[in-house]
Protein backbone atom coordinates (compact mmCIF):
# COMPACT_ATOMS: atom_id res chain seq x y z
CA UNK A 1 0.00 0.00 0.00
CA UNK A 2 3.00 2.43 0.77
CA UNK A 3 4.92 1.19 -2.19
CA UNK A 4 1.91 1.75 -4.12
CA UNK A 5 1.14 5.18 -3.14
CA UNK A 6 4.56 6.34 -3.40
CA UNK A 7 4.85 4.61 -7.22
CA UNK A 8 1.72 6.72 -7.70
CA UNK A 9 3.08 10.02 -6.24
CA UNK A 10 6.16 9.25 -8.23
CA UNK A 11 4.34 8.61 -11.60
CA UNK A 12 2.48 11.76 -10.91
CA UNK A 13 5.96 14.05 -10.74
CA UNK A 14 7.47 11.46 -13.96
CA UNK A 15 4.24 12.70 -15.93
CA UNK A 16 4.41 15.85 -14.74
CA UNK A 17 8.28 16.89 -15.43
CA UNK A 18 7.68 14.66 -18.57
CA UNK A 19 5.22 16.72 -20.08
CA UNK A 20 6.88 19.78 -19.73
CA UNK A 21 9.94 18.90 -21.05
CA UNK A 22 8.07 17.61 -24.10
CA UNK A 23 6.71 20.73 -24.26
CA UNK A 24 9.86 22.11 -24.65
CA UNK A 25 10.75 20.01 -27.94
CA UNK A 26 10.32 22.13 -30.94
CA UNK A 27 8.97 19.18 -33.37
CA UNK A 28 6.25 18.47 -29.92
CA UNK A 29 5.50 22.04 -29.51
CA UNK A 30 4.72 22.42 -33.48
CA UNK A 31 2.39 19.30 -33.28
CA UNK A 32 0.28 20.69 -29.97
CA UNK A 33 -0.24 24.24 -31.26
CA UNK A 34 -1.01 22.89 -34.37
CA UNK A 35 -4.31 21.96 -32.74
CA UNK A 36 -5.28 25.34 -33.63
CA UNK A 37 -6.01 24.01 -37.29
CA UNK A 38 -7.96 21.54 -35.96
CA UNK A 39 -10.14 23.60 -33.76
CA UNK A 40 -10.55 26.54 -36.66
CA UNK A 41 -11.26 23.88 -39.12
CA UNK A 42 -13.92 22.08 -37.20
CA UNK A 43 -15.99 24.85 -35.98
CA UNK A 44 -15.88 26.94 -39.89
CA UNK A 45 -17.18 23.77 -40.65
CA UNK A 46 -19.92 23.19 -38.05
CA UNK A 47 -21.45 26.63 -38.26
CA UNK A 48 -22.82 28.53 -41.33
CA UNK A 49 -20.22 31.78 -42.41
CA UNK A 50 -22.70 33.82 -40.91
CA UNK A 51 -23.98 32.37 -37.82
CA UNK A 52 -24.61 34.72 -35.28
CA UNK A 53 -23.17 34.57 -31.75
CA UNK A 54 -25.77 35.17 -28.88
CA UNK A 55 -27.63 38.19 -28.20
CA UNK A 56 -29.14 39.00 -24.87
CA UNK A 57 -31.68 41.11 -23.34
CA UNK A 58 -30.85 44.79 -22.30
CA UNK A 59 -31.94 42.99 -18.81
CA UNK A 60 -29.32 40.35 -19.31
CA UNK A 61 -26.66 42.46 -19.75
CA UNK A 62 -23.25 42.94 -16.80
CA UNK A 63 -23.73 45.44 -13.70
CA UNK A 64 -19.98 46.24 -14.40
CA UNK A 65 -18.35 45.59 -17.93
CA UNK A 66 -15.03 44.50 -17.06
CA UNK A 67 -12.15 46.47 -18.23
CA UNK A 68 -9.08 44.25 -19.59
CA UNK A 69 -5.57 44.67 -20.42
CA UNK A 70 -4.62 47.97 -20.67
CA UNK A 71 -7.00 50.52 -18.48
CA UNK A 72 -4.83 54.12 -20.53
CA UNK A 73 -2.46 53.87 -23.59
CA UNK A 74 -1.13 57.14 -21.53
CA UNK A 75 1.35 57.80 -24.37
CA UNK A 76 1.89 61.26 -25.47
CA UNK A 77 0.22 60.86 -28.52
CA UNK A 78 -3.03 59.57 -26.81
CA UNK A 79 -2.82 62.13 -24.10
CA UNK A 80 -2.97 64.73 -27.00
CA UNK A 81 -6.21 63.19 -28.77
CA UNK A 82 -7.69 62.23 -25.31
CA UNK A 83 -7.43 66.15 -24.33
CA UNK A 84 -9.75 66.95 -27.53
CA UNK A 85 -12.42 64.70 -27.17
CA UNK A 86 -10.69 62.75 -29.83
CA UNK A 87 -11.57 65.55 -32.07
CA UNK A 88 -8.74 65.49 -33.12
CA UNK A 89 -8.33 61.27 -33.45
CA UNK A 90 -8.80 59.88 -37.56
CA UNK A 91 -9.09 56.43 -38.07
CA UNK A 92 -7.10 54.92 -40.73
CA UNK A 93 -8.02 52.09 -43.41
CA UNK A 94 -5.22 51.52 -45.75
CA UNK A 95 -3.03 48.75 -46.79
CA UNK A 96 -4.46 46.23 -49.89
CA UNK A 97 -7.39 49.13 -50.32
CA UNK A 98 -8.35 50.55 -53.70
CA UNK A 99 -9.43 53.94 -52.01
CA UNK A 100 -7.58 55.06 -48.39
CA UNK A 101 -9.94 56.66 -45.72
CA UNK A 102 -9.38 58.74 -43.00
CA UNK A 103 -12.35 59.04 -40.65
CA UNK A 104 -12.93 61.23 -37.85
CA UNK A 105 -15.47 60.17 -34.85
CA UNK A 106 -18.37 62.44 -35.99
CA UNK A 107 -17.81 60.88 -39.33
CA UNK A 108 -18.01 57.27 -38.14
CA UNK A 109 -21.06 58.17 -35.93
CA UNK A 110 -22.76 59.62 -39.23
CA UNK A 111 -22.29 56.07 -40.95
CA UNK A 112 -24.89 53.30 -40.42
CA UNK A 113 -24.39 51.68 -36.84
CA UNK A 114 -25.50 48.05 -35.82
CA UNK A 115 -26.43 47.62 -32.35
CA UNK A 116 -25.64 44.26 -30.20
CA UNK A 117 -26.22 42.96 -26.84
CA UNK A 118 -23.06 40.50 -26.71
CA UNK A 119 -21.15 38.38 -24.53
CA UNK A 120 -17.27 39.24 -23.76
CA UNK A 121 -15.48 36.07 -23.20
CA UNK A 122 -11.91 36.21 -22.02
CA UNK A 123 -9.48 34.06 -22.48
CA UNK A 124 -9.06 33.62 -18.81
CA UNK A 125 -12.50 32.13 -17.71
CA UNK A 126 -14.93 35.10 -17.32
CA UNK A 127 -17.66 36.59 -19.14
CA UNK A 128 -19.27 40.04 -18.89
CA UNK A 129 -22.57 41.33 -21.39
CA UNK A 130 -22.85 44.50 -22.85
CA UNK A 131 -24.47 46.43 -25.36
CA UNK A 132 -22.14 47.54 -27.82
CA UNK A 133 -22.89 50.00 -31.03
CA UNK A 134 -20.44 50.64 -34.08
CA UNK A 135 -19.66 50.30 -37.39
CA UNK A 136 -19.96 47.28 -39.29
CA UNK A 137 -16.42 46.94 -40.13
CA UNK A 138 -17.69 45.63 -43.76
CA UNK A 139 -18.97 49.22 -45.00
CA UNK A 140 -15.43 50.61 -44.11
CA UNK A 141 -14.04 47.59 -46.48
CA UNK A 142 -16.60 48.02 -49.31
CA UNK A 143 -15.97 51.86 -49.03
CA UNK A 144 -12.04 51.78 -49.41
CA UNK A 145 -12.50 48.83 -52.34
CA UNK A 146 -11.07 45.96 -50.60
CA UNK A 147 -8.53 44.73 -52.97
CA UNK A 148 -9.09 40.64 -54.03
CA UNK A 149 -5.63 39.45 -52.99
CA UNK A 150 -5.73 40.95 -49.46
CA UNK A 151 -6.66 37.79 -46.96
CA UNK A 152 -6.20 39.62 -43.66
CA UNK A 153 -7.54 43.35 -41.86
CA UNK A 154 -4.80 43.97 -39.15
CA UNK A 155 -5.97 46.16 -36.21
CA UNK A 156 -3.09 48.61 -35.16
CA UNK A 157 -3.46 49.90 -31.57
CA UNK A 158 -2.57 53.28 -29.66
CA UNK A 159 -1.89 51.04 -26.30
CA UNK A 160 2.13 50.75 -26.09
CA UNK A 161 2.95 47.07 -24.94
CA UNK A 162 6.41 48.21 -23.75
CA UNK A 163 9.34 48.82 -25.44
CA UNK A 164 7.52 50.33 -28.45
CA UNK A 165 5.44 47.65 -29.30
CA UNK A 166 1.81 48.87 -29.36
CA UNK A 167 -0.80 46.32 -29.36
CA UNK A 168 -2.35 44.71 -32.74
CA UNK A 169 -4.75 42.32 -33.60
CA UNK A 170 -5.63 40.98 -36.72
CA UNK A 171 -8.92 38.54 -38.28
CA UNK A 172 -9.58 36.61 -41.91
CA UNK A 173 -12.57 37.80 -44.17
CA UNK A 174 -14.61 35.57 -42.93
CA UNK A 175 -14.89 37.26 -39.63
CA UNK A 176 -14.20 40.52 -41.24
CA UNK A 177 -16.78 40.48 -42.99
CA UNK A 178 -19.44 38.67 -40.80
CA UNK A 179 -22.40 40.85 -39.35
CA UNK A 180 -21.75 41.12 -35.73
CA UNK A 181 -17.73 42.32 -36.31
CA UNK A 182 -17.85 46.01 -35.48
CA UNK A 183 -15.91 49.03 -34.65
CA UNK A 184 -17.58 49.97 -31.41
CA UNK A 185 -17.77 53.57 -29.95
CA UNK A 186 -20.42 52.81 -27.90
CA UNK A 187 -20.56 51.03 -24.74
CA UNK A 188 -24.11 50.71 -22.85
CA UNK A 189 -25.36 53.86 -24.38
CA UNK A 190 -22.11 55.95 -23.26
CA UNK A 191 -19.38 56.46 -25.57
CA UNK A 192 -16.15 53.90 -24.98
CA UNK A 193 -14.62 54.36 -21.96
CA UNK A 194 -10.49 55.23 -22.06
CA UNK A 195 -10.66 51.79 -20.10
CA UNK A 196 -12.75 49.88 -22.53
CA UNK A 197 -10.88 51.37 -25.65
CA UNK A 198 -11.98 54.86 -26.34
CA UNK A 199 -12.70 55.83 -29.06
CA UNK A 200 -12.72 52.87 -30.83
CA UNK A 201 -12.79 49.01 -30.12
CA UNK A 202 -13.16 45.77 -32.83
CA UNK A 203 -15.70 43.76 -31.40
CA UNK A 204 -15.36 39.95 -32.97
CA UNK A 205 -18.07 38.11 -31.34
CA UNK A 206 -17.23 34.94 -32.22
CA UNK A 207 -13.59 35.04 -30.78
CA UNK A 208 -12.24 35.64 -27.65
CA UNK A 209 -11.27 39.03 -25.87
CA UNK A 210 -7.91 39.54 -26.77
CA UNK A 211 -9.00 39.51 -30.37
CA UNK A 212 -11.15 42.84 -29.22
CA UNK A 213 -8.84 44.99 -29.48
CA UNK A 214 -8.91 48.98 -27.91
CA UNK A 215 -7.87 52.21 -28.75
CA UNK A 216 -8.06 51.01 -32.68
CA UNK A 217 -5.87 53.81 -34.96
CA UNK A 218 -5.38 52.03 -38.34
CA UNK A 219 -6.97 49.39 -40.09
CA UNK A 220 -4.87 47.58 -42.79
CA UNK A 221 -5.36 45.31 -45.41
CA UNK A 222 -2.86 42.41 -46.01
CA UNK A 223 -1.97 39.25 -47.72
CA UNK A 224 0.39 37.73 -45.22
CA UNK A 225 0.69 38.43 -41.64
CA UNK A 226 4.63 37.68 -42.07
CA UNK A 227 5.56 41.06 -41.56
CA UNK A 228 3.44 42.62 -39.06
CA UNK A 229 5.48 42.17 -35.06
CA UNK A 230 6.62 38.77 -35.15
CA UNK A 231 4.73 37.70 -37.37
CA UNK A 232 2.14 35.63 -35.55
CA UNK A 233 -0.94 38.00 -36.01
CA UNK A 234 -1.36 39.97 -32.81
CA UNK A 235 0.91 40.93 -29.95
CA UNK A 236 -0.50 38.05 -27.46
CA UNK A 237 0.15 35.42 -30.36
CA UNK A 238 3.61 37.09 -30.53
CA UNK A 239 4.70 37.48 -26.96
CA UNK A 240 2.75 34.54 -25.21
CA UNK A 241 1.88 32.27 -27.51
CA UNK A 242 -1.98 32.46 -27.77
CA UNK A 243 -3.33 30.93 -30.64
CA UNK A 244 -4.52 33.28 -33.40
CA UNK A 245 -7.39 31.92 -33.86
CA UNK A 246 -9.71 32.57 -30.80
CA UNK A 247 -12.92 30.93 -31.48
CA UNK A 248 -11.64 27.89 -28.86
CA UNK B 1 -2.12 -8.92 -1.73
CA UNK B 2 -1.54 -10.77 -4.68
CA UNK B 3 0.97 -13.33 -3.45
CA UNK B 4 -0.98 -15.14 -1.02
CA UNK B 5 -0.74 -18.75 -2.82
CA UNK B 6 -3.75 -20.25 -1.45
CA UNK B 7 -6.09 -18.03 -3.18
CA UNK B 8 -5.17 -18.24 -6.77
CA UNK B 9 -7.68 -19.67 -8.93
CA UNK B 10 -7.55 -20.27 -13.09
CA UNK B 11 -6.49 -17.64 -15.33
CA UNK B 12 -9.11 -16.31 -17.40
CA UNK B 13 -9.63 -13.42 -20.68
CA UNK B 14 -11.25 -10.65 -19.17
CA UNK B 15 -10.81 -7.02 -20.61
CA UNK B 16 -11.56 -7.05 -24.72
CA UNK B 17 -8.97 -4.98 -26.72
CA UNK B 18 -11.26 -2.20 -27.11
CA UNK B 19 -11.60 -1.67 -23.31
CA UNK B 20 -7.86 -2.30 -22.67
CA UNK B 21 -6.82 0.68 -25.04
CA UNK B 22 -9.39 2.85 -24.11
CA UNK B 23 -8.63 2.40 -20.73
CA UNK B 24 -4.92 3.63 -21.32
CA UNK B 25 -5.49 6.12 -23.66
CA UNK B 26 -8.66 8.03 -21.57
CA UNK B 27 -6.12 7.66 -18.34
CA UNK B 28 -3.27 9.73 -19.60
CA UNK B 29 -6.13 12.21 -21.92
CA UNK B 30 -7.76 12.75 -18.20
CA UNK B 31 -4.56 13.53 -16.85
CA UNK B 32 -2.89 16.15 -19.31
CA UNK B 33 -6.76 17.57 -19.17
CA UNK B 34 -7.09 17.61 -15.47
CA UNK B 35 -3.48 18.73 -14.71
CA UNK B 36 -4.15 21.54 -18.03
CA UNK B 37 -6.99 21.76 -17.20
CA UNK B 38 -6.37 23.25 -13.48
CA UNK B 39 -3.50 25.78 -15.03
CA UNK B 40 -6.56 27.18 -16.84
CA UNK B 41 -8.80 27.32 -14.04
CA UNK B 42 -5.81 29.61 -12.21
CA UNK B 43 -6.21 32.61 -14.78
CA UNK B 44 -9.56 33.23 -13.12
CA UNK B 45 -9.72 31.03 -10.07
CA UNK B 46 -13.14 32.18 -9.43
CA UNK B 47 -16.72 30.32 -11.09
CA UNK B 48 -20.49 31.52 -11.16
CA UNK B 49 -23.83 30.63 -12.69
CA UNK B 50 -25.73 32.11 -15.45
CA UNK B 51 -24.61 33.76 -18.45
CA UNK B 52 -21.85 35.94 -17.52
CA UNK B 53 -19.34 36.34 -14.20
CA UNK B 54 -16.43 38.62 -14.06
CA UNK B 55 -14.51 40.22 -10.69
CA UNK B 56 -17.55 42.51 -9.91
CA UNK B 57 -20.13 39.88 -10.02
CA UNK B 58 -21.12 37.08 -7.33
CA UNK B 59 -18.79 33.81 -7.30
CA UNK B 60 -20.22 30.56 -5.78
CA UNK B 61 -16.65 29.51 -5.17
CA UNK B 62 -13.12 31.34 -5.20
CA UNK B 63 -9.91 29.56 -4.70
CA UNK B 64 -6.59 30.21 -4.47
CA UNK B 65 -4.61 29.16 -7.49
CA UNK B 66 -3.63 25.49 -7.50
CA UNK B 67 0.39 24.87 -6.79
CA UNK B 68 2.58 23.85 -9.62
CA UNK B 69 1.90 20.55 -8.55
CA UNK B 70 -1.08 20.58 -10.06
CA UNK B 71 -0.90 21.89 -13.12
CA UNK B 72 0.65 21.52 -16.54
CA UNK B 73 2.64 23.13 -17.28
CA UNK B 74 4.08 23.27 -13.43
CA UNK B 75 4.56 27.30 -13.72
CA UNK B 76 1.73 29.67 -14.46
CA UNK B 77 1.25 29.64 -18.36
CA UNK B 78 -2.13 30.09 -19.96
CA UNK B 79 -0.95 29.83 -23.19
CA UNK B 80 0.44 26.58 -22.64
CA UNK B 81 -2.33 24.81 -20.29
CA UNK B 82 -4.37 25.61 -23.46
CA UNK B 83 -2.63 24.15 -26.39
CA UNK B 84 -1.98 21.15 -23.90
CA UNK B 85 -6.42 21.18 -22.80
CA UNK B 86 -7.20 22.03 -26.34
CA UNK B 87 -5.33 19.49 -28.35
CA UNK B 88 -5.69 16.87 -25.81
CA UNK B 89 -9.03 17.50 -26.31
CA UNK B 90 -10.79 16.39 -29.39
CA UNK B 91 -8.88 12.99 -29.29
CA UNK B 92 -10.64 12.59 -25.70
CA UNK B 93 -13.62 13.12 -27.46
CA UNK B 94 -13.50 11.16 -30.22
CA UNK B 95 -12.15 8.31 -28.24
CA UNK B 96 -15.22 8.31 -25.76
CA UNK B 97 -17.74 8.39 -29.45
CA UNK B 98 -15.82 5.52 -30.54
CA UNK B 99 -15.55 3.55 -27.47
CA UNK B 100 -19.33 4.07 -26.95
CA UNK B 101 -20.40 3.45 -30.40
CA UNK B 102 -17.73 0.08 -30.17
CA UNK B 103 -19.37 -1.10 -26.72
CA UNK B 104 -22.71 -1.27 -28.05
CA UNK B 105 -22.32 -2.57 -31.30
CA UNK B 106 -19.82 -6.06 -29.41
CA UNK B 107 -22.55 -5.79 -26.89
CA UNK B 108 -20.33 -4.50 -24.06
CA UNK B 109 -22.80 -2.28 -22.69
CA UNK B 110 -25.20 -5.06 -22.16
CA UNK B 111 -23.48 -8.01 -21.42
CA UNK B 112 -21.08 -6.14 -18.52
CA UNK B 113 -22.75 -3.06 -17.59
CA UNK B 114 -26.19 -3.02 -18.15
CA UNK B 115 -28.49 -3.97 -14.73
CA UNK B 116 -30.06 -7.04 -14.12
CA UNK B 117 -33.15 -7.88 -12.66
CA UNK B 118 -33.33 -7.36 -9.51
CA UNK B 119 -29.73 -5.83 -9.05
CA UNK B 120 -31.49 -2.10 -8.36
CA UNK B 121 -33.80 -3.55 -5.54
CA UNK B 122 -32.61 -1.70 -2.41
CA UNK B 123 -31.93 -4.57 -0.36
CA UNK B 124 -29.33 -5.84 -3.09
CA UNK B 125 -27.43 -2.50 -3.29
CA UNK B 126 -27.43 -2.34 0.57
CA UNK B 127 -26.07 -5.32 0.51
CA UNK B 128 -23.48 -4.46 -1.83
CA UNK B 129 -22.72 -1.08 -0.05
CA UNK B 130 -22.33 -3.04 3.02
CA UNK B 131 -19.51 -5.51 1.41
CA UNK B 132 -17.51 -2.74 0.14
CA UNK B 133 -17.75 -1.43 3.09
CA UNK B 134 -16.51 -4.40 5.02
CA UNK B 135 -13.94 -4.64 1.83
CA UNK B 136 -15.10 -7.99 1.13
CA UNK B 137 -14.38 -8.99 -2.64
CA UNK B 138 -16.44 -10.80 -4.46
CA UNK B 139 -14.59 -14.39 -5.52
CA UNK B 140 -14.84 -17.19 -8.09
CA UNK B 141 -17.24 -16.65 -10.81
CA UNK B 142 -18.82 -13.75 -9.44
CA UNK B 143 -15.28 -11.71 -9.26
CA UNK B 144 -15.94 -11.93 -13.41
CA UNK B 145 -19.14 -9.73 -13.04
CA UNK B 146 -19.32 -6.50 -12.40
CA UNK B 147 -21.43 -5.30 -8.92
CA UNK B 148 -23.80 -3.53 -8.67
CA UNK B 149 -21.49 -0.17 -7.61
CA UNK B 150 -19.32 -0.94 -10.44
CA UNK B 151 -21.95 -0.74 -12.93
CA UNK B 152 -23.57 2.93 -11.76
CA UNK B 153 -20.02 4.29 -11.73
CA UNK B 154 -18.90 2.99 -15.03
CA UNK B 155 -22.25 4.07 -16.20
CA UNK B 156 -21.77 7.23 -14.27
CA UNK B 157 -19.01 7.97 -15.63
CA UNK B 158 -19.23 7.07 -19.65
CA UNK B 159 -22.54 8.04 -19.86
CA UNK B 160 -22.89 10.84 -17.74
CA UNK B 161 -19.44 12.19 -16.08
CA UNK B 162 -17.54 12.18 -19.50
CA UNK B 163 -20.05 13.34 -21.57
CA UNK B 164 -20.99 16.09 -19.52
CA UNK B 165 -17.40 17.53 -19.36
CA UNK B 166 -17.30 17.18 -23.04
CA UNK B 167 -20.13 19.36 -23.58
CA UNK B 168 -19.60 21.98 -20.88
CA UNK B 169 -16.06 22.14 -22.74
CA UNK B 170 -17.43 22.83 -25.87
CA UNK B 171 -19.45 25.40 -24.64
CA UNK B 172 -16.92 27.26 -23.33
CA UNK B 173 -15.59 28.02 -26.77
CA UNK B 174 -17.27 31.63 -28.41
CA UNK B 175 -17.04 29.88 -32.08
CA UNK B 176 -18.85 26.48 -30.99
CA UNK B 177 -21.57 29.28 -29.06
CA UNK B 178 -21.99 30.69 -32.58
CA UNK B 179 -22.42 27.10 -34.27
CA UNK B 180 -24.50 25.23 -31.49
CA UNK B 181 -26.44 28.18 -29.61
CA UNK B 182 -28.74 25.61 -28.30
CA UNK B 183 -25.97 23.66 -26.07
CA UNK B 184 -25.35 27.27 -23.83
CA UNK B 185 -28.85 27.26 -23.43
CA UNK B 186 -28.57 23.94 -22.53
CA UNK B 187 -26.29 24.43 -19.24
CA UNK B 188 -27.74 27.31 -18.37
CA UNK B 189 -25.11 30.26 -20.07
CA UNK B 190 -21.78 30.02 -20.56
CA UNK B 191 -20.30 30.80 -16.91
CA UNK B 192 -22.76 27.88 -15.51
CA UNK B 193 -21.15 25.88 -18.34
CA UNK B 194 -18.24 26.56 -16.88
CA UNK B 195 -18.91 25.53 -13.52
CA UNK B 196 -20.23 22.48 -14.32
CA UNK B 197 -17.42 21.27 -16.20
CA UNK B 198 -15.32 22.21 -13.06
CA UNK B 199 -17.38 19.86 -11.15
CA UNK B 200 -17.31 17.25 -13.77
CA UNK B 201 -13.39 17.05 -13.84
CA UNK B 202 -13.63 16.81 -9.98
CA UNK B 203 -16.14 14.05 -10.09
CA UNK B 204 -13.83 12.65 -12.57
CA UNK B 205 -10.95 12.62 -10.20
CA UNK B 206 -12.96 11.48 -7.07
CA UNK B 207 -14.12 8.72 -9.66
CA UNK B 208 -10.30 7.91 -10.00
CA UNK B 209 -9.05 7.92 -6.23
CA UNK B 210 -12.11 5.67 -5.51
CA UNK B 211 -11.25 3.67 -8.39
CA UNK B 212 -7.54 3.67 -7.20
CA UNK B 213 -8.30 2.29 -4.09
CA UNK B 214 -10.62 -0.48 -5.08
CA UNK B 215 -7.70 -1.54 -7.50
CA UNK B 216 -5.24 -1.69 -4.59
CA UNK B 217 -7.67 -3.35 -2.22
CA UNK B 218 -8.56 -5.80 -4.92
CA UNK B 219 -5.28 -6.80 -5.57
CA UNK B 220 -3.50 -4.44 -7.70
CA UNK B 221 -0.83 -6.97 -9.82
CA UNK B 222 -3.63 -9.15 -11.07
CA UNK B 223 -5.93 -5.99 -11.82
CA UNK B 224 -3.36 -4.26 -13.77
CA UNK B 225 -2.16 -7.19 -15.92
CA UNK B 226 -6.05 -7.60 -16.42
CA UNK B 227 -5.84 -3.97 -17.76
CA UNK B 228 -2.60 -4.41 -19.54
CA UNK B 229 -2.92 -7.97 -21.08
CA UNK B 230 -6.60 -8.62 -20.67
CA UNK B 231 -5.58 -12.38 -18.81
CA UNK B 232 -7.27 -12.42 -15.34
CA UNK B 233 -6.59 -14.37 -12.05
CA UNK B 234 -10.00 -15.31 -10.13
CA UNK B 235 -9.89 -14.67 -6.64
CA UNK B 236 -10.98 -17.64 -4.90
CA UNK B 237 -12.33 -18.31 -1.83
CA UNK B 238 -9.79 -18.00 1.41
CA UNK B 239 -11.12 -21.57 2.25
CA UNK B 240 -9.68 -22.99 -1.08
CA UNK B 241 -13.02 -24.38 -2.75
CA UNK B 242 -12.72 -24.43 -6.69
CA UNK B 243 -15.59 -23.60 -8.65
Amino acid sequence: MMFARRALLLGATAALTGCDRLARNDQFRRALFSAENFHKWAQRSLMARDALAQEFRPDQISPIFRANGTANPNTPAYKAIWRTGFADWRLRVDGMVARPLSLSLSQMHALPHREQITRHDCVEGWSAIGKWRGVPLRILLDAAGLRRDARYIVFHCADDMGGGRPYYESIDLVDAFHPQTILAFALNDRPLSVANGAPLRLRVERQLGYKQAKYVMRIEAVDSLDAIGRGKGGFWEDVAGYDWYAGI
Amino acid sequence: MDSLPDIAGPIVKRHRLSTRLWHWLNALLLYILFASGLGIFNAHPRLYWGQYGANFDRAWLELERFGSWWTLPASYNLALSRHWHLAAAPIFAFALLAYMLWSLANRHVFRDLAFRRGELAPRHVWQDIRDHARLRFPTGAAALRYNVLQKASYIGVIFVALPLVILTGLTMSPGMNAAWPWLVDLFGGRQSARSLHFIAAFALAAFFLVHILMVLLAGPLNEIRAMITGRYRVPQDKSGERP
